[in-house]
């Protein structure tokens, strides 16, 4: 496993030297006071920097360490999630219980590796718990919407995201010891994709795919990106347990949740009119900004794994 | 830098943990909307709905700025007791005044020109008590206005507190985790002979402007 995680290593550092190399030159190339863009793109390099640094510590202290990861992921996205709803008054134990009760015990579970519990907690227990709290409290006003809005929140920001880490339990015969590289896969082609799909679009991006929802979002992006992450993919099954071309249609399906994960998230941003979810990570906004496509990857690409190797 | 402005070394410590405190729940930034941080002396005023209002203030401060500034707080809610007090005069920078005009033996506008003349920045509210209503911001007391009058040299800076309210409302104990903004606007200067009440319109208005469209219509 240290000699992958040497190269998985490795390969990223070269990947950022590149982009960060290439950014200088166009920074220096340019004229002065810098594009916008340009401004935009050395500052999510440097996130980039930072992010893969955050996420190497992590990785470090092992399957604790990426648990508690993405508890944090969890804890910011939420955080994000809920300023941007309808909250009242009478709410208060409602929210106060997403992030101090179901955060800890979610990732608890995943870390006692629970699987029977993890996997429901949210959508039987918490969804039912939810409701009725905000019940007891008395207020009715807009009662539908604002409990629609709580258990989608916690969906998307805990549910859905602690599936990243639930991939070290399982318990893929010949994977023994090495489920840390499926969660580097997972991430490093789902990004992989997004940065792809920004690239491909901006180099050839024409028609639209929902100019209502994201002017971004072409289909020439789309396909490119798709396509593009798919062979990343297949150049990265050594993390896994899959042959290459197994790993590049898990990748490409990825990819295509991510799209969607990305897509619905700037639908709920056009809702609310912000343009980012916050401010967290300089260049990119928010960590649902960074996470929305995890956030729908996840759980298919656990599931799809879960069923057809273990 | 660090004992800058008379903050004791506790005060320095307890400022500093909770303003990180205050950046774990609220992820709070500042918005320097016409009023970067310039080492002058200045009387931030701003919106009050919530006790962790000038924390977040405060927070948004440079380190140095921070040690000089101070928050202007009720007497009778922060002396009602032993562990506020303590709270209050050791672990926060406060200058308390005392609200009710009947009972009290110190005049609120000198204890607080007491504390420019110290060189301490001040946080006001100038409502004069947290809003509990559902006006975005309440008329404004005088307080501001003589402080304006009296110190035409302290720049008058609005601070809109964004969110806070929801974070940590009257009588909650636990805050809950929102992302919060305190945007500062261009400072305030009262004109030559400018009416009371026309300034502390100006001001109000000022301090409106900087609020998000949804707090204002709400």
């Amino acid at each position: 496993m240290s000699e992958d995680t040497t190269r998985l290593f490795l390969g990223l550092v070269a990947v950022l030297v590149t982009a960060s190399l290439v950014a200088g030159v166009l920074s220096y190339r340019s004229e002065k006071p810098l594009p916008a863009t340009l401004d935009n793109l050395n500052a999510r390099i440097k996130a980039w920097w930072i992010m893969v640094a955050g996420i190497s510590v992590a990785f470090l202290f092992g399957t604790g360490g990426v648990i508690l990861l993405f508890a944090f992921v969890s804890f910011a996205a939420l955080r994000e999630y809920v300023t941007l709803t309808n909250t009242r008054h009478a709410d208060r134990w409602t929210l106060l219980g997403m992030f101090l009760v179901v955060i800890p015990v979610q990732y608890y579970l995943i870390w006692i590796d629970w699987y029977g519990l993890y996997s429901i907690f949210v959508p039987v227990y918490c969804f039912l718990a939810m409701p009725a709290l905000t019940a007891i409290r008395g207020d009715t006003s807009r009662f539908l919407e604002r409990v629609s809005e709580q258990q989608w929140g916690i969906m998307l920001s805990v549910y859905c995201i602690s599936h990243v880490p639930a991939l070290v339990t399982l318990p893929i015969p010949g994977n023994e010891g090495r489920g840390l590289l499926l969660i580097a896969f997972l991430i490093a082609t789902v990004q992989g994709s997004d940065v792809l799909q920004y690239i491909f679009g901006k180099l050839f991006g024409r028609h639209k795919i929902a100019p209502n929802v994201s002017p971004s979002k072409t289909w020439e992006g789309l396909i490119g990106g798709i396509l593009s992450a798919s062979v990343l993919g297949a150049g990265l099954y050594w993390l896994t347990p899959f042959s290459p071309l197994e790993a590049g249609a898990l990748a490409g399906l990825a990819c295509i949740m991510g799209f969607f994960g990305g897509l619905v998230a700037s639908a709920i941003k056009r809702d609310r009119g912000v343009k980012d979810w916050g401010h967290m990570i300089e260049g990119h906004g928010g960590v649902l900004d960074r996470a929305d496509s995890l956030v729908f990857a996840a759980p298919v690409f656990f599931h799809i794994v879960r069923y057809a190797w273990t | 830098m660090l004992s800058g402005g008379g903050a004791s070394v506790l005060q320095v410590v307890s400022g500093a943990a909770l303003a990180g405190l205050a950046r774990v729940v609220t992820g709070v930034r500042p918005i320097w909307a016409g009023s970067a941080p310039t080492g002058r002396q200045r009387i931030y005023f701003a919106n009050h709905a919530s006790h962790g209002d000038f924390i977040l203030v405060s927070t948004c401060l440079p380190p140095g700025e921070r040690a000089r500034t101070a928050a202007v707080a009720g007497a009778d809610y922060w002396n009602a007791g032993a562990i506020r007090r303590v709270i209050a005069k050791k672990l926060l920078r406060t200058v308390l005044v005392e609200r009710n005009w009947v009972e009290r033996t110190a005049d609120p506008m000198q204890v607080m020109l007491d504390a420019l003349a110290a060189g301490e920045s001040l946080i006001f509210f100038p409502e004069g008590t947290r809003n509990m209503t559902e006006e975005p911001l309440l008329r404004f007391r005088s307080g501001l206005y003589n402080l304006a009058l009296a110190r035409p040299d302290v720049e008058l800076v609005p601070c809109w507190i964004e969110n806070m309210s929801r974070v940590l409302p009257k009588g909650a104990v636990l805050p809950v985790p929102l992302l919060c903004r305190v945007v500062f606007g261009a400072p305030l200067t009262l004109e030559e002979g400018e009416d009371r009440k026309v300034f502390l319109d100006r001001a109000r208005q000022s301090l409106l402007l900087l609020a998000p469209q949804k707090d204002v219509h709400r």
